[in-house]
């Protein structure tokens, strides 16, 4: 337990930071404490396993929520783990009790074998899970939710032939959406640099080393470029419930443009969240010309928060969605009873 | 959050004003300074400047009795005005075509003006019938321009033009025949002639008349006869008679009126053409950006010093050009009026410095060397409309020097009219501006600005030492980040400022209450040209319902259109993309123009539609983009002739 203590610390410690980055990853690290937190979980009884499993979790999510408010993938992953834990008590009442690990067992791989063929896999990707066997299984399950965009075959139906589009800043599924559309049509991209960033540039490397014709442009020409541009593509950083985004700083000015236009197609990881309203913007100060003056203060949000009725498209690896949609799947995903809790350190 | 949000508010009011609105208590006073009264007395010695009124916004002030004479003129039926022209006055030949410009409000004047005509001096004379074509001449020379001239030459120049005045005599009945339905180049050509021969009559009084260069002009006649044949005499009559302007062809002046087309640099056998000419060796770029072909793409970093080391053979360079074109090149000298007026100074001294080589005329001279100094500039940097407006000026100015004038007077005379230029166009225009525009900055507000204008910093300042409270904030955006110096002037001058980059423009739009923008140029469909991310910034204002207000010199206005920034542009330095000042760790595309794929691309300007502008403030006014054609129409020549 002491051990499970150090690393909850160190990864809250981390989190605050902001070592640790991106709601992907922060996702994947989330998951895996929290997995071992659960297996280090002594379980008193079986009556009451799900109830201690939850308090063990919620008081180890909200360390870790609090450490980054802005990283909502953090909350999601914790919610989605009760869901999962409550699905399976269920699951155990309807079927008695039998032995509860090897049930459990037995009941996740189901589970994920199903996930894969409906390509739900993302939902699967944090199973509360002991047995070291299926560990394996589990890590590619939150893989599988980037390679997944990959494979959907009907990625290059979003882009037509000779299209440009245009993204801005770096997002892996993005990069991945590209590359697969790449096998079937030929397009042209451009990449704006994304300050204060500047990841685009990474995006824009990886891009032209596949084969895709790519230009950089600053962020400032997103505008004269416009013109020219049939799609643009965003990776975002968490789907809010009314269809809003948190996205990439610039995000907010890229998508007024395609009101009057075509649709702004978002590329999702799939981490909806309920919050309707954002934390605060982490402050990165790396602009170094404040001299001191008590007049100067200096501004360098990194989020953007979008709007619904800017964005076309959502897709995701189970498809493409509206944003009116989007309400729908969170109540898929996550248990109505664990969303007030996410409020509190968000607030 | 919600603290963020109430800290936010101190400044910022609770009710938001959306688009215009007139400041109840303090207007008074703003608007008197920003009124007709322009205090600089040099500028109200312009032609323009009585002249305010189609432009300007103030609802309340005096109206000069000139003004409330011409406002009554305007509506004077443009139809009924033709038809009294080509019914009593047989002079000129009668021009559908020019008569558009009857239109105008302006055009309306002579005929409230006719009683007075021959008081008029000869340079406003002159303006006015070179300005508005045949019906304006025809109306307002009868009494004084025309028939001075014709009477004039004979007496003076008995030997050559008294064969040109029996013609032209002759030619008065030949004109009077019915009106073609459409007319002609030669007669246009004809007309614009004879209105410059009064012109030069009327000034040449007392002098020796221009008919020196006369033995030059039968070739040139024989020429126009032979292209013209409908009207061989009026050609003939005027050449004779025009000795001023023989040297300038008139059809060419016409075309000046549109803009030149721009060199495509997708052209080859133009660019080729082109390449040939260039003093500057610039070597092409390699990873060129397939959309912007038609812009010139070089290799950076290697003209400088290749030009260095010219600095002794470019003989028909002159050194103050040399160096400022060095300095465009390195980018020593940024921003449009810095760039105008740095390259006015530099010609300004090389007009001193000149002297007209044997059997050459000055004026033709000067032209091919203005020209020859332009498409050097060209190659450092391409020029900025603002400095196309100004060479145009000069140009025109050269080409008006009446030939009567020695060398010597001729010089000081472009020296002193180029320092009027920048006198007048730049710098009290600037000041006019910065009053116009700080009466739109009240207590409490926040304004925007984006990179570094020096109108829009004038105006902070002078609003800031008007005492007014408010807040700054400073966009900036890569690669330049002129904003950062901006920053530093202001906050030096004790404003408050907050700096942020152009990606988060919409997280600080909430608790903006104006946005100052300066602008590179002002076109003729109220599309703002301006350094790239001016769009953006406008786009977000206008989303957040944030008046957008754009301060621009008039001479920055140009009838060229424009619908998107892809078309015309700038190209800078792809390679200022590729690295981050102060950021090592963002090193990605270090040897980027070696993959095949991978474009960098570095635009330098953008177009704002002008849906997103709520206003433009000029040195006539505060305007709104729709008036812009106006001002291109009615004051935009003003400096050409």
């Amino acid at each position: 337990m002491a051990d499970v203590q150090g690393l909850v610390n160190e990864l809250a410690t981390s989190l605050r930071k902001r070592k640790v980055e991106g709601s992907r990853e922060t996702a994947r690290l989330t998951a895996e404490l929290l997995r071992t937190v659960i297996s280090a979980q002594k379980l008193p009884s079986p009556t009451n396993q799900a109830a201690a499993l939850i308090a063990a979790v919620r008081g180890v999510g909200q360390r870790l929520i609090a450490a980054n408010p802005v990283e909502l993938a953090i909350g999601n992953i914790v919610r989605r783990i009760f869901h999962i834990i409550r699905e399976e008590e269920l699951s155990l009442q309807v079927e008695g009790l039998s032995l509860s690990t090897q049930g459990r067992d037995r009941d996740r791989d189901e589970e994920d074998d199903k996930a894969f063929l409906s390509s739900v896999a993302t939902s699967q990707r944090l199973l509360p899970d002991k047995s070291p066997s299926s560990w394996t299984l589990k890590h590619h399950d939150i893989e599988a939710g980037n390679d997944l965009i990959e494979d959907i075959i009907t990625c290059h139906e979003q882009i037509a032939d000779l299209a440009v589009a245009l993204t801005l800043g770096q997002s892996r599924t993005v990069k991945k959406f590209l590359r697969a559309a790449k096998k079937k049509r030929s397009f042209q991209v451009f990449v704006a640099e994304g300050a204060p960033k500047y990841l685009g540039h990474v995006l824009a490397k990886a891009l032209a080393a596949k084969g895709l014709q790519t230009t950089m442009i600053t962020d400032s020409s997103v505008f004269a470029m416009i013109s020219r541009v049939d799609v643009v593509i965003v990776g975002v950083h968490a789907v809010m419930a009314n269809g809003g985004i948190i996205a990439p700083v610039g995000t907010n000015m890229l998508c007024p443009l395609y009101r009057n236009n075509q649709e702004v197609l978002l590329n999702d990881m799939r981490c909806p969240s309920e919050l309707l309203s954002f934390g605060e913007f982490s402050d990165f100060m790396d602009f170094s010309i404040g001299s001191g003056a008590s007049l100067l203060n200096v501004v360098n949000p990194a989020f953007d928060y979008v709007p619904p009725e800017l964005v076309s498209l959502f897709v995701t690896e189970i498809g493409g969605h509206n944003p009116s949609y989007i309400y729908r799947l969170i109540s898929d995903f996550y248990c109505a009873d664990d969303l007030p809790q996410q409020q509190k350190p968000a607030s | 959050m919600d603290a963020r949000r109430v800290s936010r508010t101190v400044i910022d009011p609770k009710v938001r004003q959306v688009g215009f609105f007139t400041p109840n208590a303090e207007a008074p006073p703003g608007r008197t300074q920003s009124g007709p009264a322009i205090p600089a007395p040099s500028l109200s010695e312009s032609p323009a400047s009585n002249s305010l009124y189609p432009v300007m916004i103030p609802p309340s002030r005096h109206l000069s009795d000139t003004v409330a004479i011409r406002t009554a003129a305007v509506p004077v039926p443009d139809s009924a005005l033709r038809r009294k022209e080509s019914v009593d006055v047989p002079v000129g030949s009668y021009n559908p075509s020019e008569s558009l410009l009857g239109t105008s409000p302006v055009s309306a004047s002579p005929s409230s003006r006719v009683g007075d005509g021959l008081e008029f001096s000869d340079e406003s004379s002159a303006l006015w019938c070179q300005r508005s074509g045949s019906g304006k001449m025809a109306s307002s020379l009868p009494g004084g321009g025309f028939e001075s001239a014709a009477s004039k030459t004979p007496v003076e120049v008995p030997e050559k033009s008294g064969e040109a005045v029996a013609e032209s005599q002759k030619e008065l009945p030949a004109n009077a025949e019915p009106l073609k339905p459409k007319t002609t180049k030669a007669e246009r050509r004809a007309l614009q002639e004879a209105q410059r021969a009064a012109k030069a009559a009327a000034k040449g009084e007392g002098k020796k008349p221009a008919a020196v260069i006369g033995g030059g002009t039968p070739g040139k006649t024989a020429k126009s006869t032979k292209q013209k044949k409908d009207t061989p005499q009026v050609a003939a009559s005027v050449a004779a008679s025009d000795k001023k302007g023989g040297d300038r062809p008139p059809d060419k002046e016409r075309k000046k009126d549109v803009p030149p087309p721009r060199m495509q640099f997708d052209d080859k056998s133009r660019v080729e053409k082109a390449k040939r000419r260039a003093v500057v060796n610039q070597i092409e770029a390699k990873n060129r950006v397939e959309l912007f072909r038609h812009l010139p793409q070089y290799e950076r970093g290697t003209q400088l010093p290749d030009l260095e080391s010219k600095i002794f053979q470019l003989d028909p360079m002159h050194p103050a050009i040399y160096k400022v074109g060095l300095k465009y090149l390195a980018g020593e000298i940024s921003g449009g009026n810095a760039r105008c007026i740095a390259m006015l100074q530099a010609f300004q001294e090389a007009i001193r410095d000149y002297s007209t080589p044997p059997e050459k005329v000055l004026v033709r001279d000067l032209t091919a060397k203005v020209s020859s100094y332009v498409s050097f500039f060209t190659q450092c940097r391409p020029l900025s409309i603002s400095m196309g407006n100004a060479v145009r000026f000069l140009k025109s100015r050269i080409a008006k020097l009446p030939l009567s004038l020695s060398e010597s007077e001729a010089k000081s005379t472009l020296c002193s009219e180029i320092d009027r230029f920048i006198n007048e166009k730049i710098i009290l225009a600037d000041k006019v501006i910065v009053r116009h525009a700080s009466t739109k900055v009240r207590d409490g507000d926040v304004l925007l600005t984006y990179g570094s204008s020096c109108v829009v910093e004038m105006i902070l300042l002078y609003a800031h030492d008007l005492g007014k409270k408010f807040r700054v904030v400073v966009v900036d955006s890569r690669p330049k980040l002129e904003g950062q110096a901006l920053l530093h002037r202001l906050v030096a001058k004790g404003l408050s400022c907050t700096y942020t980059h152009l990606n988060a423009v919409s997280y600080i739009m909430h608790e903006v209450t104006r946005v100052f923008l300066g602008a590179a140029s002002v076109l003729a469909n109220g599309t703002v040209y301006s350094r790239v991310g001016t769009a953006c910034v406008a786009m977000v204002a206008h989303a957040f319902c944030v008046p957008v207000l754009i301060c621009c010199e008039a001479y920055k206005f140009h009838e060229r259109v424009q619908l998107d920034s892809i078309c015309s542009n700038e190209l800078g330095d792809p390679h200022a993309i590729a690295k981050v000042p102060g950021r090592t760790d963002v090193n990605y595309l270090d040897n980027w123009a070696n993959k095949e794929n991978l474009q960098l691309l570095n635009l330098m300007y953008d177009a704002t539609p002008s849906d997103y502008i709520s206003m433009i403030v000029t040195d006539y006014g505060m305007i709104p983009p729709t008036s812009v054609p106006v001002i291109v129409r009615e004051y935009g020549r003003e400096h050409l002739w």
